[in-house]
C-alpha cells in the first residue's frame, strides 16, 4: 500500500498489544450506519501511471515557457535562478512543520528573520513579518490592523480604485460582517481626491502604486497624500509589486504605514494562481498591532545567538478571540524562496532586472504607438500599460492564441466596464525583443476586423 | 503554592489589589496573578486622564505565554503611571506590591474599596482558586 | 556551529545570479522615481548556497524522523508531489489566462473538487482557501450569509468546544460574530446539556472538530448535530483531524454542513516550514451558492467536456486572489489518484491503529486522561508525574529531542494539563513507534532519577534552550536594528 510500511504481521502485533481482535475494532464510536462508506473514485495508480495522467493533463495547457507571455496583473513571468528550486527541494525545509520547537528549527527560524529583514530593506519599513497567504490577504489584513490601530472606534475604509480589483474584493469579503463604510474606488479617483475622503472617522487609505493600470505614484505625490492621511489619524496602506522597487524609491520613504503586495514576482513560478506570497511589512510601533507570525532574535542558554517566533499573544494559539487574526499556517516556503531570489540577484541584480522590465515594456509601447488602431494610455508606467485596441480584448487575445501562440494582455473591461476594449500589456526581462517584434506585428493582424 | 499577601491593600476576585492613600490609590495585581502569568514582558499602561470602571477591563498584561486583562478594581481616573515598566516590565513579577505597581488613581467612589476582599478574605479566596 | 546572518556574510561587490545584457533600445528612467540605495546581501552563488544548506541542517523534519506533533498529521510527503507540482504545463501557468488555454488544469481542479466531495460527503467544494484557518474564515462566514440570506440577523453567536483549537475563536471574532465556549463531558464529547442550554435563536452554528483535539470521536455526534440543526443553526466541521476518518466515516452524511480539509496533513502536501498550505472547504447543497468564487464548472458541449470558471450566485466573495494554492492542489490530486479508496481508507485504519498501540504501550508510564477510550488518529498524555513534581511537559518534550524525536504538540488542548498531544501518523513503521516508546519510557524514568537532564534540555540540539522572554522584550525582528 502506497507509504504504509505496517504488514498484517506488524498490525496483528499491535492489535494484540491494544487488546482487540481486529482493526474495525477501533471504529466502534463511529455510527454504524455510516461506518465504512464506499468512495467512489479512481482505482489507485502506481506512480508511473499517476505521472502518465498528470502529464497529458499538463500538456493541454498553454504555458509561459514555451509561449510569449504578455499577461500581468498581479501575477508575473519573471526568470528564477536555479538556486531558488534547489534550496526548496532541501526537504529539510520543505518537510519540516511551523517551528513550535525553535531549538531543532534553526533553518526555518533564522531564514525567515532574513526574509523579514530583507523585505524591510526593499520596501522601507522597519519591520515585516513571516508571510501572508498572498498579497490580496495581506491587504486585507493591513486594513484589519489599521482598524485595531485606531481601537475599533473608526467604520471608514478609502480604497483607490487603481487597487487591483481581486484586493478590493478580498478586502470587501473579510470585512463583511463588520458593518464598516468602504468608499473611495467607485470611480478613478486622484490621490487629492482620495486624501479628500479622509476624516476623523477614517482608520486607513489604501492606494497600490504601480497600480493597477500600471501607473506609478511619483514619490512626492505619495508623500502629500501621506500627509493628509496622517493629519486625519489615519494610516496610509500602500500595495506594491516587489520587483519595480529593485529600482523605484520604496513607499516606506514616502510615508507608508503599511507596505503590503504579491511577492510572487520574487522567484516564485505564475503556478496558475499560487501558492503565492503576502509581503507585510510596516512601521515598528504598530507591532502589537500587527498579524502573521514574527521571528524575533535572542540567545540560548549558553548565550548563542538563535531565533524564535516572537510576540505570539498577539496570534490566535494563545489570544484565540482576541488575536489580531486568525492566522496559523502561512507561506513560509515561499518566503524562503524569496529571501534566496533576492540574495541571488542583489542589490544591483534587482535594479537591472526592474530596470530591464521598463526598457521592455516601453520598446513594446513605442512599438505599438504606431500601429494604426491602437494607442497606449499616456502617463508614466513601469512595465504594464494600457493600450486600447481595435477590436475587443477577448477577441484580440483568441486571435493571439490561435494564429500566433500568444498569451495576450489582460481583459480591462472585465474589472473597470469603461475600459471597453483596453487591454493591460505586461511586458518583463522574459520577454526578448524578438518576442515584443513578434508580438507587436502580432497586433497588427489581430486588429483587423 | 505560598503567595506573598500584602496586608496593607484590599484585593478584588480578579487578582488586582488596591492601596488606599487618602483621595488617591495605588492599584498592582497580586503575586497570585503574576505567577500565572510568568515572565512579564509588556506591559500597555492607560494614559494619565483616562477613566477607570470598577469591574471593567482597563489594560492587558502581557508574558510570552498570555496575555491578561486587568480589571479595574476601583472607579476613578487615572493620575500616574509606572513608567518604570515601559524598560522594565519584570518588575511586576519582582516586587508586584512596590515597585510593580500599575496605576495611581483618583478616585469617584472613595467607598468602592470597602467591597474588595482585605488579606485574610482573599488568603481563603486563593485556597478555592 | 551557528550560522552566520546571510547579512554578515555579504561583501560589497560579490554577485549571484547572472541576468542578461538589455536588447532593446533603453528609455531613461526618470531620477525622481529612483531610490537611492538597497541594502540586501551580495554573495557569490556558491556561498547562498552554503548558507542556505547549512541552514537546513539545522532543522529537524519529517524526513529526519518520527514528527508526532498531535493534530498536525506530519506523515511522509511523497515525492511523486513534488515531480508533479514543477510539471511546466502546471508551474508556467498564468492564473488570468484564458480558460480555453488551460483546460488540463481546469480538469484537474474540477476532478479534484469532486473527489474532495466524494471524500467528505459534500456536494460541492471550493478549492480557493490557503489555509485551514482560512477555510475556518470562509466557512464561517456562508454560515453567516446563509442566515442572513433567510432574514435571521439575529444570529451572531457560534458555539465553540473548549477543546477548540485557537483558530476557531479567532475566526469567530474576524467574521463578526461572538465566541460561545462550550465545556466538554467526563469522557471528552462535546457535554450534551451545555449545548442544549445555549442553543436558541441566537446561534449561527457550532463549530465542531471531530475527532477531537483529545483525538476522541464523538459518543454523540448525530445527537450533535440533530440538535444545532433543531434550533436552526448549522455545523461547521474544522477538518484538522480528518486523517482518522479518510474511508471510515463522510462527515457531510453525519449533520456537518460545511467543513475545511487541511491538504497539507490529511492529503501529504508538504508543511513548507509553515506554509504554503491548503484549507479546501466542502458544503452541502443548501449553502454550496455561498461558497467563494469562482469555483470550476464543467460544461458539455456537443458531446465534449468543456471547463470554466462559475461564480456561485450568492457567494461570499473572494477569499484570495486567482484560484488556490493551485501547487498545493496539484500535490493533493496526484496523492488521492495513487491511493485510491483501498489506500485512503487503509491511511486512516494504520493512523489510528498506529495512534492506539502507541496509547496502549504508554499508559503505565504517562498519564492519559481519556485512555480508558479508544483514541482516533491521536491521543494526549500529560508530561507530569507524581514521583517528580518540578517536571513539566515542556521538559519531556525538550528532553525527547535528544533522544532524536520531535517533540509531540504542548500544553494543547488547553483543557489538559501539561499536555502531550501525540499523533504518529500511518507512515510510520513499528520499529518508529517502539522506538519512540522506549525514549519516552526513558524520560519518565530520567524525570524522577536525574530530573535536570530534561530541565537542561535539549542538550544536542544545534541550540539550547531559546529564552523566548528576551525575545519580547527586546524585540530585534530585524537584522541591523538597535
Amino acid at each position: 500500500m502506497s507509504f504504509i510500511p505496517n504488514t498484517p504481521e506488524d498490525r496483528a502485533r499491535m492489535l494484540a498489544a491494544i487488546g482487540v481482535p481486529s482493526v474495525a475494532d477501533l471504529f466502534t464510536d463511529v455510527p454504524a450506519e455510516h461506518r465504512f462508506p464506499s468512495l467512489d473514485l479512481p482505482a489507485p495508480a502506481a506512480e508511473q501511471d499517476a505521472l502518465r495522467e498528470l502529464d497529458a493533463l499538463a500538456a493541454r495547457n498553454t504555458e509561459c515557457a514555451h509561449a510569449p507571455c504578455f499577461l500581468g496583473a498581479g501575477a508575473y513571468h519573471h526568470f528564477i535562478p536555479s538556486v531558488v528550486d534547489f534550496v526548496l527541494s532541501r526537504s529539510e525545509f520543505s518537510t519540516a512543520y511551523t517551528p513550535y520547537q525553535p531549538e531543532i528549527s534553526q533553518g526555518t527560524l533564522q531564514a525567515i528573520f532574513e526574509y523579514q529583514s530583507m523585505i524591510a530593506r526593499l520596501t522601507g519599513m522597519e519591520v515585516s513579518n513571516a508571510s501572508h497567504y498572498d498579497g490580496a490577504t495581506a491587504a486585507a489584513e493591513a486594513v484589519v490592523m489599521a482598524l485595531n490601530v485606531a481601537q475599533r472606534q473608526r467604520r471608514r475604509v478609502v480604497l483607490s480604485a487603481g487597487v487591483h480589483p481581486q484586493y478590493r474584493a478580498v478586502v470587501r469579503t473579510y470585512l463583511q460582517g463588520m458593518g464598516l463604510d468602504l468608499c473611495g474606488d467607485e470611480t478613478d479617483r486622484s490621490l487629492e481626491d482620495l486624501g479628500g475622503l479622509c476624516d476623523d472617522s477614517t482608520a486607513c487609505v489604501v492606494v497600490q502604486s504601480p497600480d493597477f493600470f500600471g501607473r506609478i505614484v511619483p514619490p512626492d505625490s505619495l508623500a502629500r497624500l501621506a500627509q493628509s492621511v496622517h493629519a486625519c489619524g489615519a494610516l496610509l496602506v500602500v500595495a506594491a509589486n516587489p520587483v519595480p522597487l529593485g529600482v523605484l524609491v520604496p513607499p516606506g520613504e514616502a510615508g507608508a504605514d503599511v507596505v503590503v503586495g504579491e511577492g510572487q514576482g520574487l522567484g516564485i513560478a505564475p503556478s496558475f494562481g499560487g501558492p503565492y506570497l503576502g509581503y507585510f511589512a510596516f512601521r515598528r510601533e504598530n507591532v502589537r498591532k500587527s498579524s502573521g507570525r514574527i521571528a524575533g532574535e535572542t540567545v540560548d542558554r549558553a548565550g548563542t545567538r538563535g531565533y524564535v517566533f516572537t510576540l505570539s499573544t498577539r496570534e490566535q494559539h494563545i489570544r484565540r478571540e482576541k488575536a489580531t487574526s486568525n492566522i496559523c499556517t502561512n507561506q513560509s516556503l515561499l518566503a524562503l524562496g524569496a529571501a534566496v531570489y533576492m540574495t541571488c540577484l542583489g542589490p544591483r541584480g534587482l535594479r537591472r532586472v526592474a530596470e530591464l522590465c521598463w526598457h521592455k515594456a516601453h520598446y513594446a509601447a513605442a512599438r505599438i504607438a504606431s500601429i494604426p488602431g491602437y494607442a497606449v494610455e499616456e502617463c508614466e508606467f513601469f512595465h504594464e500599460f494600457a493600450m486600447k485596441c481595435p477590436v475587443p480584448v477577448d477577441v484580440a487575445n483568441k486571435r493571439l492564441h490561435e494564429r500566433f501562440g500568444i498569451i495576450g494582455g489582460y481583459n480591462l473591461a472585465a474589472d473597470y466596464p469603461d475600459r471597453k476594449n483596453t487591454m493591460l500589456v505586461c511586458c518583463t526581462e522574459m520577454n526578448s525583443r524578438a518576442e515584443i517584434d513578434f508580438f507587436t506585428d502580432a497586433l497588427k493582424e489581430v486588429g483587423r476586423a | 503554592m505560598e503567595y506573598r499577601v500584602d496586608e496593607k491593600v484590599r484585593y478584588a476576585k480578579t487578582h488586582e489589589w488596591v492601596r488606599i492613600e487618602g483621595a488617591e490609590a495605588v492599584i498592582g495585581i497580586s503575586d497570585h496573578a503574576q505567577d500565572k502569568l510568568s515572565d512579564v514582558v509588556f506591559v500597555e499602561l492607560p494614559a494619565v486622564g483616562a477613566t477607570l470602571v470598577a469591574g471593567n477591563s482597563c489594560m492587558v498584561i502581557e508574558s510570552v505565554k498570555a496575555a491578561e486583562e486587568v480589571f479595574a478594581p476601583v472607579t476613578g481616573i487615572v493620575t500616574g503611571r509606572n513608567e518604570k515598566l515601559d524598560k522594565n516590565p519584570e518588575l511586576v513579577n519582582k516586587d508586584p506590591f512596590g515597585e510593580g505597581w500599575l496605576l495611581r488613581v483618583k478616585l469617584s467612589k472613595p467607598a468602592e474599596a470597602e467591597g474588595l476582599m482585605d488579606p485574610g478574605a482573599y488568603r481563603k479566596f486563593m485556597e478555592t482558586v | 556551529m551557528p550560522e552566520p546572518l546571510i547579512f554578515e556574510k555579504s561583501r560589497p561587490g560579490r554577485e549571484g545570479a547572472t541576468v542578461p545584457a538589455c536588447d532593446v533600445p533603453e528609455t531613461a528612467i526618470p531620477p525622481a522615481l529612483c531610490r537611492s540605495r538597497l541594502d540586501l546581501p551580495e554573495l557569490a552563488e556558491g556561498d547562498i548556497v552554503r548558507h542556505y544548506v547549512r541552514l537546513s541542517h539545522m532543522n529537524y523534519s519529517v524526513d529526519t524522523g518520527l514528527y508526532p506533533l498531535g493534530s498536525c498529521t506530519m506523515k511522509y510527503n511523497p515525492k511523486v508531489n513534488e515531480v508533479a507540482a514543477r510539471m511546466a504545463g502546471f508551474s508556467q501557468l498564468h492564473p488570468l489566462q484564458d480558460p480555453a488555454t488551460v483546460q488540463g488544469a481546469l480538469e484537474l481542479l474540477h476532478r479534484l473538487q469532486g473527489m474532495i466531495g466524494e471524500i467528505g460527503g459534500f456536494e460541492a467544494v471550493s478549492l480557493q482557501p490557503s489555509a485551514g484557518a482560512h477555510g475556518e474564515l470562509t466557512g464561517i462566514l456562508v454560515m453567516r450569509a446563509y442566515h442572513l440570506s433567510r432574514g435571521e440577523p439575529q444570529r451572531t453567536r457560534i458555539l465553540v468546544p473548549d477543546s477548540a483549537h485557537g483558530t476557531n475563536p479567532a475566526t469567530t471574532s474576524m467574521a463578526g460574530l461572538e465566541v460561545i465556549e462550550i465545556p466538554s463531558d467526563s469522557r471528552g464529547n462535546v457535554d450534551l446539556i451545555e449545548l442544549r442550554a445555549h442553543l436558541d435563536d441566537r446561534v449561527a452554528g457550532l463549530m465542531l472538530t471531530n475527532p477531537n483535539t483529545l483525538g476522541l470521536f464523538d459518543e454523540h455526534l448525530l445527537e450533535v448535530t440533530r440538535l444545532v440543526h433543531d434550533a436552526g443553526g448549522l455545523v461547521y466541521g474544522d477538518g484538522a483531524n480528518f486523517n482518522a476518518l479518510l474511508g471510515v466515516a463522510k462527515p457531510g452524511q453525519m449533520g456537518i454542513d460545511i467543513m475545511h480539509f487541511n491538504l497539507h496533513k490529511t492529503f501529504s502536501t508538504p508543511h513548507g516550514g509553515g506554509g504554503p498550505g491548503s484549507g479546501a472547504v466542502g458544503a452541502s447543497a443548501e449553502l454550496a451558492e455561498f461558497l467563494p468564487g469562482p469555483v470550476v464548472a464543467r460544461v458539455e458541449e456537443a458531446g465534449n467536456a468543456r471547463y470554466e470558471w462559475r461564480v456561485p450566485l450568492q457567494s461570499i466573495g473572494r477569499m484570495k486572489s486567482f484560484h488556490g494554492n493551485f501547487g498545493v492542489l496539484v500535490r493533493a490530486y496526484t496523492y488521492i489518484r495513487m491511493l485510491g479508496p483501498e489506500g485512503l481508507r487503509a491511511v486512516a485504519e494504520n493512523a489510528v491503529l498506529n495512534a492506539n498501540y502507541l496509547q496502549a504501550r504508554l499508559k503505565d508510564v504517562y498519564p492519559i486522561p481519556h485512555g480508558d477510550r479508544t483514541c482516533m488518529h491521536e491521543f494526549v498524555a500529560q508530561g507530569s508525574f507524581s514521583a517528580a513534581p518540578g517536571i513539566r511537559a515542556l521538559d519531556v518534550s525538550k528532553r525527547l529531542i535528544d533522544l532524536g524525536f520531535h517533540p509531540p504538540t504542548n500544553y494543547f488542548p488547553l483543557i489538559v494539563h501539561e499536555a502531550l498531544m501525540i499523533e504518529p501518523t500511518e507512515t510510520e513503521s513499528i520499529e518508529t513507534l517502539d522506538s519512540f516508546v522506549q525514549a519516552m519510557r526513558t524520560i519518565a524514568r530520567e524525570a524522577v532519577e536525574s530530573p535536570e537532564l530534561l530541565r537542561d534540555a535539549p542538550h544536542s540540539s544545534p541550540v539550547k534552550r531559546l529564552d523566548e522572554v528576551k525575545a519580547a522584550k527586546e524585540l530585534k525582528v530585524t537584522a541591523g536594528e538597535t
